[in-house]
């Protein structure tokens, strides 16, 4: 038994960062300098639930990415974590792609290297957020799809020593729906999902020798028309900073005085401080 | 694309066991303001799709739907994205739509962007506002890097334009008991019938939420990484019931089990919410938190670090030490 399993996975800006990005007032573009690349952190959780897959039943996993040329470092910190190979998609002419073309490239690139009984990647990336990828990456690649996955159970077919289902929990608000999905199919996992696993420095060392393919528009079989800017339904437009700023009185005095301060600011503000009985609030 | 032959704006509407997310009357208002700033005539539509859904049409209606296409099948009674997908592909191909909205709930978020991979058209996703532009054209505002930087998004030469948005980020929707409405039942037979099974819902399970629900409550206490402790996550919870009001939090204090859960997380991966008082207590103020509660009323902030980044987006500002200063408030609101 064994599984052809891919995971997509993204390089992003780091999120911890993200408080210091501006806009250049006047070119009017994003300015992110000096904020370091990272692997978008759920996409680890995606890596993990395909080696943990790939540990109880066997097969291989391969990383996938369609990033700028250096998103072979993420791939190689991926093959240090566990997965078997690695293919970066990258060319001028997949870029300024939304999700819908994103998703397309990806489907073809992972085409190209064969036919995947699972792939995984995280429910969002941190930098877009807009978690629309997996979900459209399915239709490309005409598999059943879930989102938003927080358990899995692979349903093991004895007889046919083969998995071709499984069982899965997709987490909505307050709560979670249970599917049977039959592969092959994509899911999106949540970080909820599973812990991922340290590196080690072995894996690092093993990383070096594991095959890394890089392929350019010419290397996939793509329709020039869906991939890029132009494949791209939606259109960028103005980008701006949301206003947050307000006027900020500070309280001074000693606590007491400050709590004081603070139950006029309430009432004021229509709160009724009376009604309240104190057995409500007792512990 | 013949791009004028695609009219009217709907409202996919979300309703799990016989409840309508909220978002859904939400997004009605926002219709009806669009259909304005368009000076349409078509009707806002809403869809609504599931089984034993009679009863649930009138409250669309009611919060602003002019139609309602109520779509009844006993396959649709949990959400399957194969087959809700498969059903509304059909009826959007059939009627197109000129704007489509869904909240950017979990269902939302993979059922919007599934459509648009079938229908091959554009998706703006969990924006936090769409309108018409000066030129006439639907323009939905989507936030980046944790809501840093807002952007604007078109979707010129596909139809039907696509967005999701997040759920009490719209405001409190208008209810009129009065409003006149048509319901139309929609039937899904053909459309179900080129559903495979490929992805089967076995069952459902809610947790009962305790107290009043955070995007409801007048007045929201947070509690952030600051406080510490277990036990100083106490005097949040305290100070919230003595209010009437509920407990919020930070991703801090969901990953270190002092929250109740991911449920009570405000900001651009948790909920949005506008109470008439948002009390933070030791929270920073990351941009990734600010985006959920920006809206909010009076914005009161108590933290020890007198530059912390939520006082510029405070009306009132404590430099304090939580954890000394709720004890206080606390016994004080007692006494009164």
């Amino acid at each position: 038994m064994s599984l052809k399993i891919a995971v997509c996975i993204k390089p992003v800006p780091d999120p911890d960062y993200y408080d210091q990005i501006t806009i250049d007032p006047v070119r009017k573009t994003i300015t992110r300098a000096g904020i370091p690349t990272i692997i978008n952190p759920v996409d680890k959780n995606a890596l993990e639930a395909a080696l943990q897959i790939k540990e109880q039943v066997g097969g291989t996993v391969t990383v996938i990415t369609m990033a700028p040329p250096n998103g072979e470092e993420s791939l190689r910190e991926m093959l240090a974590m566990g997965a078997d190979e690695a293919c970066l998609l990258t060319d001028r002419a997949f870029g300024g792609a939304d999700t819908l073309a994103t998703s397309y490239t990806l489907a073809q690139g992972l085409k190209k290297l064969g036919n995947f009984d699972l792939v995984f990647t995280g429910t969002e990336s941190a930098d877009g957020a807009t978690s629309q990828v997996p979900s459209q990456l399915a239709e490309w690649l005409g598999m059943a799809h879930l989102w938003n996955v927080s358990e899995i159970k692979l349903k093991e077919d004895q007889a046919e020593d083969k998995v071709q289902e499984l069982q899965a929990k997709m987490k909505i608000e307050n709560g979670y729906i249970e599917y049977e999905v039959k592969l092959p199919a994509v899911l999106a996992v949540s970080r909820d999902l599973n812990t991922p696993r340290f590196t080690s420095i072995m894996g690092v060392m093993k990383a070096k020798k594991k095959p890394l393919t890089v392929f350019t528009v010419n290397d996939v079989d793509v329709d020039r028309t869906l991939i890029g800017l132009d494949g791209s339904p939606t259109k960028a437009g103005a980008v701006f900073t949301p206003s947050l700023s307000r006027k900020g009185e500070r309280l001074t005095g000693d606590l007491d005085e400050v709590v004081e301060q603070l139950l006029q600011k309430l009432r004021a503000a229509g709160i009724n401080l009376e009604i309240k009985s104190s057995s409500q609030g007792g512990r | 694309m013949d791009i004028g032959a695609w009219k009217g704006i709907w409202v996919i509407a979300e309703q799990i066991e016989g409840t309508i997310n909220s978002v859904s009357f939400e997004l009605l208002g926002k219709a009806k303001q669009l259909k304005e700033q368009l000076k349409s005539s078509e009707p806002v539509t809403a869809v609504l799709l599931g089984s034993d859904i009679q009863g649930l049409a009138d409250e669309l209606g009611q919060y602003g739907a002019e139609e309602v296409i109520v779509i009844e099948h006993e396959k649709l009674a949990i959400f399957e994205n194969d087959t809700y997908a498969a059903v509304l592909n059909d009826l959007i191909q059939e009627r197109k739509p000129e704007i489509v909205l869904m909240g950017a709930t979990a269902i939302g978020q993979d059922l919007a962007p599934m459509l648009g991979g079938i229908l091959k058209t554009g998706v703006a996703a969990h924006c936090v506002d769409v309108n018409i532009n000066e030129e006439g054209k639907f323009v939905a505002v989507v936030p980046a890097f944790g809501g840093k930087v807002l952007g604007d998004i078109f979707c010129p030469d596909h139809r039907p334009q696509m967005a999701t948005l997040k759920p009490g980020i719209l405001g409190e929707p208008v209810l009129d008991k009065n409003a006149v409405f048509k319901v139309t039942a929609y039937n899904a037979e053909e459309s179900l019938k080129k559903v495979t099974g490929r992805v089967k819902a076995v069952g459902i399970y809610k947790n009962e939420i305790q107290g009043i629900p955070l995007e409801k409550a007048e007045v929201v206490v947070v509690g952030g990484w600051g406080i510490g402790s277990k036990e100083n996550w106490s005097y949040i919870e305290e100070l919230a019931t003595l209010l009437g009001g509920a407990v919020g939090c930070t991703r801090p204090a969901v990953d270190e089990n002092w929250a109740e859960g991911e449920h009570q997380m405000i900001g651009t991966s948790g909920k949005s919410v506008r109470p008439k008082v948002y009390i933070g207590a030791a929270v920073s103020g990351s941009t990734h938190h600010l985006c959920g509660m920006k809206d909010s009323g009076l914005v009161i902030s108590i933290n020890t670090d007198e530059n912390a980044p939520i006082f510029d987006s405070s009306d009132v500002c404590i430099v304090a030490d939580a954890a000394k200063f709720l004890p206080k408030l606390i016994e004080r609101i007692k006494q009164a």
